[in-house]
């Protein structure tokens, strides 16, 4: 080994705790890239390779009814490969033991042969057999959160019919891997079941015999997906069809790829963070360690190293660290990842799911903490580089200190001499101040920022659940029914209010933007689930005529209040409806369009209907309001409140803990890195300092004091800067992960901010806690035999 | 034991120990040093003089041996106990200085005042060595001379009733040397501070109550002059 190298490798072992502490930061950064990196890639490359080998469709649609032979015109559609019709049908089940009604989502499949697309992969049992009426294949979260198996029996109640089905088989599908009840914020394995049941069961249980009342479609390469959705609203109209979505839009796949959107932000965000920092760091250790190594440097470039060699050595020291972190990072990066995927699984269900590091991952890794870490260096190794050898002998000149104005300030003139030096430091070293300053404020922010989901979950929940649907139990009709049912279900026990609502699926058209969603219809008089503006935390009235609409559809749109939208209605006649924007609403979920229900019956020219139903119910009474309901032949889906506050909580708080652990652990190894070689550096350009006011008579108390002061006031002034640098990086977060399905508001609780504070005061006081013991460790007869 | 004596070391031994090699810096020296009396201490590198400077200071601890302070047994082995002694009794100046460059000339001085409990002002101490007009200067627009006289302001503004010099003009001229003697001088004869002085130059030891020698870590010669010769007669 050459001695140049040698010596590189010894002066990593003497800086053994520093280069330790930037390899941790550069972990961590690679840490959390290598993470959301590898769930990126794996969920990406899952889901294509399970969608291809399945047959996921490209198109789905419903409508009411249409015949068989529809299928041959549907095929005949330019660009459409396969057609697949079907029967898909909401109803309630009742398994032994479960007291809460359940909701089913039926979906036909034949019965002999496999389903050419959206194909079911069996984990257990059998597909069901040809002419069985009462065999069905389930869901397997399902199957897994009622322990049902292949031979187990549960009701349900088929258009009226109260029916005894037998599980024959567990399964999945590319169009149920985040299996959500319409309307849900949250998956509930409990109480939402997919279910397949034979094509010919149920279409004779639901009248659809020889006709079909839901198709997917795949498309043909080169297809164009907009002219096939004209061309299968067009077919479907007369049919009752509410309109085709693409696969971007369906569902279980739009969460699939809003999580992997989600690992994209994060490994672009929070990775930046911590390479931010390991530069700074970077950069304050080399400016000391190449000052300490002045005389070095000259020697070397008097033995005839050139300036390249001399800074190539010590860019070669900072690449090590840098890949030390690197290989840190990744084989934790690599465990957290796979804990990490494990959870998601318990939210999306694949039957495969390939989780590997991704190696690419790995490269762009090395790539950044690298740069990161030589662009940190690249000032101070510059001034090794161009430092003349002749000079570089000599003792560098003392620093200079400028007399402030300070003295002459009361304050100035009451400070005591160790706490000038302390400020005197400060200012002398601004940069290196402002690094330490910035590293310490990014921990609080980091914390502060993964505390804070808890905050605005919690509170969109509260507020979702108490302000906005005030109901404890939404009722779904099977169809849309005369308000009169309302009195039906005002008489069922234990219920002390009902509120209709009408939802009618529409497209909006604002000059040539297109938006797919529904018209909600509510009462004037809504008390349950009334208009709610989420940031003026006030209900608004529907108004007379027009419409109200979400703030971000509005947006997307491009309207405002006071201009015109045309509505075409996906339903009934299928009218197309000019309405003016009377109001918009600022709303944390979903894009929704709100019309007066009066306003909107007389727009279809229909008798007062509701298909949704808001319901205020006596606790005590539930249990025979449930068994009520589950018998009713009307009613397709029954949601209850507190079951979903619950299934949110539940999944939130696995998700969140990971989430929360994971990044205070993180974020402590940033404010230890940082707080850590701040005061080493100091102890180190300091210690003759040091030791000499110990052998004036400084206690080790006292000079520590001196030492550990400026890192104290340096962190606390970081405390408040970290948290508004904490408050803005959750907006871009929050702003980053905007969807057109939900937003979480910007809510930050006290207690983040004091968590966030204490978790940063922890590892600073840990890492002041180790430089400390050094102090006690100093050389007092040494320093004073030598010239700095 | 003597009133006057403000230290009595006996039976100094300090052994520095390396792996396998054993270095005897000190073998058994006893000194006693009085009241007001100024001491030079002479003697080649490795002689074993700044050592024992060290441990007369409270900076280092003897192999064995005792040290008493104005009659009290010092407790060498209590690191609490030496920083006492040091923060109230002992004033150094060394070869190099050691001012804090972030302090101006009369903020080093404070920083120790601050800590004494019956110290001079410290405009009053830096008036002592002629430095009046510079106290509102950093170390860094300071001569070495001045930077000294710095220092030894620094050492007498808590009237300690020791002050130890290790080699105070070693980085001097002998013109600021002198001026730099000077003011030790002047410390001693004004305040009568005990002062014990290193260096290698012979000719300093005109101007002490004593001579000491060292070799090999033992005191070989004492010469105690009749009359202590003033800073301006020295010529070096």
């Amino acid at each position: 080994m050459r001695a140049l190298d040698r010596k590189m490798l010894r002066d990593l072992w003497h800086l053994k705790g520093q280069v330790l502490a930037i390899s941790l930061v550069i972990a961590s950064g690679v840490a959390v890239l290598v993470m959301s990196r590898s769930a990126q890639m794996s969920l990406l490359d899952t889901t294509a390779a399970y969608y291809e080998r399945y047959a996921f469709g490209h198109v789905f649609a419903s409508l009411t009814r249409a015949p068989d032979r529809l299928a041959d015109r549907i095929a005949a559609i330019d660009g459409v490969q396969h057609v697949q019709t079907r029967v898909v049908r909401y109803a309630t089940l009742d398994v032994a033991g479960f007291d809460e009604p359940i909701t089913g989502q039926f979906v036909s499949i034949p019965a002999d042969a496999e389903p050419i697309l959206n194909r079911i992969t069996l984990s257990a049992g059998r597909s069901v057999a040809p002419n069985r009426l009462d065999e069905v294949v389930i869901g397997e979260p399902f199957a897994e959160a009622h322990g049902l198996v292949p031979g187990s029996t549960f009701h349900a109640v088929l258009n009226g019919t109260r029916r005894d089905l037998t599980v024959v088989g567990v399964g999945l599908s590319p169009e149920f891997v985040y299996t959500i009840a319409p309307g849900s914020l949250m998956p509930d394995n409990e109480r939402f079941a997919v279910l397949w049941m034979g094509r010919k069961a149920l279409a004779n249980a639901f009248d659809l015999d020889n006709a079909f009342n839901n198709v997917s479609l795949t498309l043909q390469r080169g297809a164009d997906p907009a002219a096939v959705l004209r061309d299968l609203d067009g077919l479907l109209e007369r049919y009752g069809g509410v309109g085709a979505i693409e696969r971007a839009d369906q569902i279980s796949n739009w969460f699939v790829m809003n999580e992997i959107d989600q690992a994209d932000t994060m490994s672009r965000i929070l990775p930046t963070i911590f390479l931010l920092v390991s530069a700074a760091l970077t950069n304050m250790v080399l400016s000391r360690l190449i000052a300490t190594e002045r005389s070095q440097i000259g020697l070397m470039k008097a033995f005839g190293y050139s300036n390249l060699a001399v800074g190539w050595h010590y860019i070669k020291l900072v690449i090590v660290i840098a890949l030390i972190g690197t290989v840190i990072g990744f084989v934790a990066g690599g465990a957290v990842g796979r804990y990490n995927t494990e959870v998601f699984a318990i939210s999306y269900r694949f039957p495969f799911l390939v989780y590997r590091p991704s190696g690419a991952a790995f490269v762009l890794a090395a790539g950044l903490a690298t740069l990161a870490a030589v662009a940190g260096a690249a000032a101070s190794v510059m001034r090794a580089v161009k430092l003349p050898p002749a000079q570089a002998m000599l003792p560098p000149t003392p620093p200079a200190y400028q007399n402030s104005r300070l003295n002459e300030t009361r304050v100035g003139r009451w400070l005591d001499q160790p706490t000038r030096i302390v400020l005197r430091n400060i200012a002398r070293q601004p940069t290196r101040s402002a690094m330490t300053l910035a590293g310490s404020a990014c921990c609080v922010a980091l914390v502060v920022m993964a505390f804070q989901w808890n905050d605005s979950i919690d509170y969109l929940l509260r507020h979702y659940y108490t302000d906005v649907q005030r109901q404890d139990v939404t009722v779904g009709l099977t169809d849309p029914q005369e308000v009169t049912v309302l009195d039906d279900l005002r008489r069922l026990p234990g219920v002390l209010a009902a509120e209709p609502m009408r939802v009618v699926s529409a497209d909006f058209h604002a000059d040539n933007i297109v938006h797919r969603g529904s018209v909600w219809g509510v009462t004037d008089a809504a008390v349950l689930q009334p208009i709610f503006d989420d940031r003026l935390q006030r209900v608004v009235q529907p108004p007379e005529n027009g419409v109200v609409l979400g703030t971000r559809i509005a947006e997307k749109l491009r309207v405002d209040v006071g201009d015109s939208i045309w509505v075409h209605v996906l339903d009934g006649r299928r009218p197309w409806l000019q309405v003016h924007v009377a109001g918009t609403v600022d709303v944390y979920l979903g894009m929704p369009v709100y019309i007066s229900i009066t306003t909107l019956n007389r727009l279809l020219r229909e008798r007062p209907q509701t298909e949704y139903i808001g319901m205020l119910t006596d606790p005590a009474e539930e249990q025979e309001l449930f068994q009520e309901l589950k018998d009713s032949p009307h009613v397709a889906a029954v949601v209850v409140k507190q079951a979903g506050i619950d299934s949110f909580n539940e999944t939130i708080a696995m998700h969140m803990g990971v989430f929360i652990s994971i990044f205070s652990g993180f974020a402590c190894i940033l404010g230890f890195g940082v707080a850590y070689n701040s005061a080493r550096i100091s102890l180190s350009e300091r210690g003759r300092e040091l030791a000499t006011l110990r052998v004036l008579g400084f206690t080790g108390g006292e000079i520590s004091y001196i030492l550990l002061a400026e890192l104290a006031a340096l962190v606390t002034l970081a405390l408040p800067l970290g948290c508004l640098l904490g408050l803005g990086l959750t907006h871009l977060m929050l702003t980053a992960f905007d969807t057109e399905l939900f937003r979480l508001p910007t809510v930050i609780d006290a207690s983040t901010y004091g968590f966030a504070i204490i978790i940063t005061l922890l590892a600073t006081v840990a890492a002041a806690a180790i430089v400390r013991q050094r102090v006690a460790r100093l050389d007092l007869i040494s320093v004073l035999k030598t010239r700095e | 034991m003597d009133a006057a004596t403000t230290l009595q070391a006996r039976g100094l031994t300090k052994i520095y120990r390396s792996g396998d090699v054993a270095v005897h810096a000190l073998r058994g020296v006893d000194l006693a040093l009085a009241e007001r009396e100024l001491v030079v201490l002479l003697g080649h590198s490795g002689s074993g003089k700044s050592t024992l400077l060290n441990i007369l200071g409270g900076l280092d601890q003897p192999t064995e041996g005792s040290l008493e302070f104005r009659g009290d047994a010092l407790a060498l082995d209590s690191d609490a106990a030496l920083t006492r002694y040091r923060r109230n009794h002992v004033g150094f100046v060394f070869q190099f200085y050691n001012l804090i460059p972030s302090l101006t000339a009369l903020e080093n001085v404070a920083l120790v005042t601050e800590i004494s409990e019956n110290p001079m002002a410290p405009a009053d101490a830096l008036a002592l060595v002629g430095l009046e007009e510079r106290m509102e200067h950093f170390p860094a627009q300071l001569s070495g001379g001045e930077q000294q006289r710095v220092a030894i302001a620094r050492a007498i503004a808590k009237r300690p009733e020791v002050l130890l010099c290790d080699e105070p003009t070693g980085a001097l001229d002998s013109t600021t040397g002198n001026l730099v003697l000077k003011a030790i001088e002047q410390v001693n004869t004004d305040l009568g501070t005990t002062t014990a002085v290193i260096t290698h130059n012979v000719v300093v030891g005109d101007m002490a109550d004593r001579v000491l020698t060292l070799a090999d870590g033992q005191i070989v010669n004492e010469k105690r002059n009749s009359a202590r010769c003033s800073v301006d007669d020295l010529h070096w």
